[in-house]
């Protein structure tokens, strides 16, 4: 990208010592807006993190007398038809969220992506051949349907080969826990988000391993894995947090589609898409509206943070392209 | 030119092969012996086992995989899991229409307000109409399909009581306005957004100046030389955003009661019916890829100086 080199520029000094990142991480903080929505995102995640210590009931903890009640000082979101407490239960359904957002991030955009981008762009030829026409393949799909097919078909095989595992080795907490059901709906959101991270990774190694000073690094004997690292690596950093932060919206928004259908993390186990779904009828909106509108609004500002915290990253990263 | 829609064309039954292939093994693979579920726990093995010849259940995946995609072509998508005896077909044909009708109507409702709202809104960059229309977009597009649909049902439902909660009547109905909108509303802020960008690109080209120069009126300046323009790049999206009209329309025929495919889809999915699954993924996504073949093949005859499969893409 050229923005990338002339940017130094446009900001005015050139700053020595100033790395291109810490100046667009400069540019980010000086945004209030972005700042407030990071400082939600972080709340609600640290929340999602810590969500056993936060809450004061347990997921679980049923008391029918004071089943369906509005918002109360004991219970601030009121409480479900089986009198859980729902504050304490949106918090949980935000772990799911957290977690999955988090675990697919790291496995498919972070690890495979860059991983892959890094090969393909660096190495070329046969790996790049098939890394790319694979990645056309998955991104010629939409990954609503295939998420679908993938999740409901491989979690319950799974979830028997646990069960199998756990009676031979006497282990009984993994299923409990909704570890594979966490696993699963990761793994197949990170098979439909590789691509993207890899194709850009790729396009700025190809430029860097053409630049003089990469050329030089390999004349002087620099290894490969040095010049990745050295010359490679502070290249792609900066587009890589710009599709990382326009990407986590889709990562929640695909994980409560799937909770919401049924087939992403299963019950006990809380999950803001599976109380919309079941709270989704009109009868529930006309006599305990707080039923629904809790995880919705939680959801809604999760989303419509990520969403501005996106633009504006993209806004201090990219200055040029406003 | 003719080389490239030649290769993007022998595509296309690779991908469809690749999907069905997929979606066929994961159905195979995932829910365990379809027999069992037919017949339940408890079944006499005898019985089980002339199903399972009678099926061919034994033989290899290939061999079953050719008689499913014989089938399906033939429109024969197999027989339900949870409503026995009935074929997918009959279940799944009925409900593609409605499907069909309620995501029409939010395209609908998605480019009739977004072309003219973004037009507007770049024609007059700047102004108090247009900031207004970037904001609201920006917030329309950031509200989940989760959030407008039961926040449109209190409003228009439950306070001012003029549209109806759910149901279904067709295309020309009440009960349609508010799923459509629903559906419509992520959408018009995309295409606003889009053509408003790509109308600012334009109207700073030479030729808008010389069309108004040799004193063309200002509506033959804006149809003719300026949407004809713009409109390409919404064009490209269209393929896109069929995908994303499938998933707001699981969601929203849940919350309106409507019997679509999505709502039969998440029925399936508890019921664990895989043949209907099946079918769903394998239309869906064979539409997706149609459709983007459509939109790829229509770009240079909206677009002349687009040359494909060449190197001097772009410009």
């Amino acid at each position: 990208m050229e923005v990338e080199n002339t940017a130094t520029s446009l900001t005015g000094q050139p700053s020595p010592g100033r790395s291109y990142l810490a100046l667009s991480l400069r540019r980010l903080r000086r945004k209030k807006l972005a700042m407030f929505f990071l400082g939600i995102i972080l709340i609600m995640y640290g929340s999602g993190i810590l969500a056993s210590v936060v809450t004061p009931y347990g997921y679980n903890d049923q008391d029918l007398s004071v089943a369906k009640q509005g918002p109360s000082f004991q219970h601030p979101f009121g409480t479900d038809r089986l009198g859980r407490d729902m504050m304490t239960r949106v918090i949980f359904g935000l772990r799911t969220t957290v977690i999955i957002t988090v675990m697919a991030l790291i496995g498919g955009s972070l690890l495979l992506g860059i991983i892959l981008g890094l090969i393909s762009g660096y190495f070329g030829k046969l790996a790049d051949g098939i890394i790319m026409r694979v990645g056309e393949v998955t991104s010629a799909f939409p990954e609503v349907f295939l998420l679908l097919i993938i999740v409901a078909t491989l979690r319950p095989r799974i979830v028997t080969w646990v069960r199998e595992f756990e009676d031979a080795t006497g282990i009984d907490w993994i299923v409990e826990l909704g570890i594979v059901d966490f696993a699963v709906v990761s793994f197949a959101l990170a098979i439909f988000s590789w691509f993207g991270m890899a194709r850009l990774v790729r396009g700025q190694v190809l430029q860097v391993r053409e630049n003089q000073y990469s050329e030089a690094a390999r004349a002087v004997g620099a290894s490969t894995a040095r010049i990745l690292r050295v010359h490679v690596f502070p290249n792609i950093i900066s587009p890589v947090i710009v599709s990382v932060s326009a990407g986590l919206a889709a990562f929640a928004g695909a994980e409560l589609f799937l909770s919401f259908i049924g087939i992403g993390v299963q019950p006990p186990t809380p999950s803001l898409g599976r109380m919309i779904f079941e709270n989704s009828s009109i009868s529930v909106l006309r006599s305990d509206p707080h039923l629904l509108m809790f995880p919705v609004i939680t959801v809604s500002i999760l989303l419509f943070s990520f969403n501005l915290l996106g633009d504006a990253v993209n806004d201090a990263f990219n200055p040029r392209t406003r | 030119m003719g080389t490239y829609i030649a290769r993007r064309l022998l595509w296309v039954p690779v991908l469809l092969f690749l999907v069905s292939f997929i979606t066929f093994v994961l159905g195979q693979f995932g829910p365990g012996d379809p027999v069992q579920i037919l017949l339940g726990q408890y079944s006499d093995p005898a019985a089980v086992q002339r199903i399972r010849e009678q099926r061919g259940l034994d033989d290899n995946v290939a061999v079953q995989y050719s008689r499913y995609i014989l089938g399906v072509v033939r429109g024969d998508f197999g027989e339900s899991y949870q409503y026995r005896g009935r074929s997918v077909r009959e279940l799944l044909f009925k409900r593609i229409p409605v499907s069909a009708q309620l995501n029409l109507a939010a395209l609908m409702i998605s480019l009739g307000l977004g072309i003219p709202i973004g037009l507007f809104s770049a024609l007059h960059q700047g102004s108090v109409w247009d900031t207004i229309a970037v904001a609201a977009t920006l917030l329309a597009q950031s509200l989940p399909v989760f959030f407008t649909a039961p926040m449109m049902l209190i409003v228009f439902s439950l306070q001012l009581d003029i549209l109806p909660t759910h149901g279904w009547g067709g295309f020309f109905d009440t009960r349609i306005i508010m799923p459509a909108l629903v559906i419509g509303i992520p959408g018009v802020a995309i295409i606003t957004r889009l053509t408003r960008a790509s109308t600012l690109e334009v109207v700073h080209q030479d030729y808008i100046r010389t069309a108004r120069a040799k004193g063309l009126g200002e509506r033959v300046v804006i149809t003719r030389h300026i949407l004809r323009n713009s409109l390409i790049p919404v064009v490209t999206t269209l393929g896109f955003a069929l995908a994303g009209l499938a998933s707001g329309s699981f969601i929203v025929e849940l919350f309106f009661g409507i019997p679509g495919v999505g709502l039969l889809a998440i029925e399936s999915l508890f019921a664990r019916d895989y043949p209907i699954i099946m079918a769903v993924v394998l239309i869906g996504t064979s539409l997706f890829v149609m459709a983007n073949l459509l939109v790829d093949l229509a770009y240079p005859l909206l677009d002349p100086r687009i040359r494909l499969g060449g190197s001097s893409l772009g410009g």
